[in-house]
């Protein structure tokens, strides 16, 4: 269960999120749409604690992010509290950002050994395990420059479930691959939304992904959510006339 | 009486070899010493602002006043406090020391270059502090700088003799004591030049060479 409760941050005199308070329930599919700059990949920044929020406070499975709960008040945590958080929160991006300077095995089982504290046997069982279930099995000794870009988002998707985190953040994760390969990870991506009970956050563009992927679809606009419906109900029959010209501006181009 | 008298040059080589040995060992150990401790104000210089400051202020100081002073400085002032040291370790030291603050320039310049995509890909993993520098920044940043600490040995290599100001006898230093005691110069500087050539002239080509494999790369 994620709650955002009264969330503002800027940046410097720009307010990209103001009093922005929502949940996300246990194994919902969420997809945030807007025009750029609207605060969609703000929100999944300050969910990874890569931001830090400016008032309001965040909670994953009834933990604080950057809070702790003293003598019943709030008080910032230190980074010690946020790691603990972070643990069962994924994150994949818009580039990837594997690590070049070790090889695909070398990226999925570095969180795992150090972080988890699995034995090297084990984290190589489960690096394997992810990389045949993204289709990557045969790579697992390859450099991450030697893989495609297709390839190299399966393998960072495949890191960002070696954690078995609660929680899956895409950032766009799509949207630096040639077209030709955006099918492939969008339907990966469908699989493991299927296949796991992991609650998903996701930025992205592509509409309709959106549609058949999510239970709920936000749509931000200035730092606010100005509409947050199903995706049947948010694609076809939106309420605000701003949602309709947004849609329309993305699915004619 | 010959400007160059070959018998005389070959008597003192093996007084110039001495001295090249010395001055090869000061690079090294200053190397060494420039290289971990550069590296750690590097790290340190991200740090929290006021260690951000301090280290600022240190590095400035020290690249703004002349290796020779300090050379001096510590040779003459560390006594002071007790601390006796042979001339040749106050000179690694010292040396060491001094191109530290250039080396840290070379490594930040290397971290900095390292996406920050890295660091938000190793805190989505909850990686410790520690790891994300030693598994995922500093092998990224280290070999990108490679050549530009390449190049600081080899100033470091020619800057040595200014170690015979604490009478460290070096390839310089054997050299002017050689012709002081037989008031010939010729052979003894020429000799000293040479052997300097020797030794830098490869290194750099080498260093060249790394950096266009890092170009290619």
């Amino acid at each position: 269960m994620i709650v955002f409760d009264g969330v503002e941050k800027r940046f410097g005199d720009h307010v990209v999120l103001k009093e922005l308070s929502f949940s996300v329930a246990p194994g919902e599919h969420v997809t945030l749409i807007g025009p750029s700059g609207s605060g969609k990949t703000t929100i999944l920044r300050l969910l990874m604690t890569l931001e830090k929020v400016d008032a309001g406070t965040i909670s994953v499975g009834g933990r604080y992010l950057s809070h702790i709960e003293r003598g019943g008040t709030l008080v910032p945590a230190d980074e010690k509290h946020s790691r603990e958080v972070r643990k069962k929160i994924g994150m994949v991006f818009q580039q990837f950002n594997l690590f070049p300077n070790m090889t695909v095995r070398g990226n999925l089982i570095e969180a795992p050994t150090r972080v988890l504290g699995l034995s090297k046997d084990e984290a190589n069982v489960r690096a394997q395990d992810l990389l045949d279930l993204v289709g990557l099995g045969e790579k697992i000794d390859a450099h991450p420059t030697q893989l495609s870009g297709g390839q190299q988002q399966r393998v960072a998707i495949a890191r960002a479930l070696a954690m078995r985190p609660d929680v899956l953040l895409l950032d766009e994760v799509t949207s630096a691959l040639d077209p030709e390969l955006v099918a492939g990870v969008l339907k990966l991506l469908r699989d493991i939304g299927e296949s796991t009970d992991i609650t998903i956050l996701c930025v992205t563009h592509e509409m309709g992904f959106a549609r058949d992927f999510s239970d709920r679809v936000m749509m931000f606009d200035g730092g606010r959510v100005i509409e947050d419906a199903p995706p049947g109900k948010l694609f076809t029959d939106p309420d605000h006339q701003r949602t309709r010209d947004f849609l329309q501006a993305v699915l004619n181009h | 009486m010959n400007v160059w008298d070959w018998n005389f040059a070959a008597e003192i080589l093996p007084a110039l070899l001495n001295g090249l040995r010395v001055t090869v060992i000061a690079t090294v150990l200053g190397s060494v010493i420039a290289f971990a401790l550069g590296l750690v104000l590097a790290v340190l210089g991200r740090g929290p602002r006021p260690v951000r400051i301090v280290v600022r202020g240190l590095v400035e100081f020290i690249r703004s006043t002349p290796l020779l002073v300090q050379i001096y400085f510590l040779y003459f002032v560390l006594p002071g406090f007790g601390i006796v040291l042979g001339a040749l370790t106050i000179g690694v030291l010292a040396l060491g020391v001094h191109y530290a603050t250039y080396t840290s320039e070379v490594y930040r310049a290397g971290i900095e270059a390292v996406p920050r995509g890295q660091w938000e890909a190793a805190t989505a993993l909850s990686l410790p502090r520690g790891r994300v520098w030693t598994g995922v920044v500093l092998p990224q940043a280290i070999p990108r700088v490679l050549p530009a600490l390449g190049n600081y040995v080899i100033s470091m290599f020619k800057e040595t003799p200014l170690l015979i100001g604490i009478g460290v006898l070096d390839i310089v230093g054997q050299a002017r004591q050689v012709g002081g005691e037989n008031f010939r110069y010729v052979e003894a500087y020429t000799l000293a030049g040479l052997l300097f050539l020797l030794l830098s002239y490869p290194a750099a080509l080498a260093v060249r060479r790394l950096e266009r494999r890092r170009a290619v790369r």
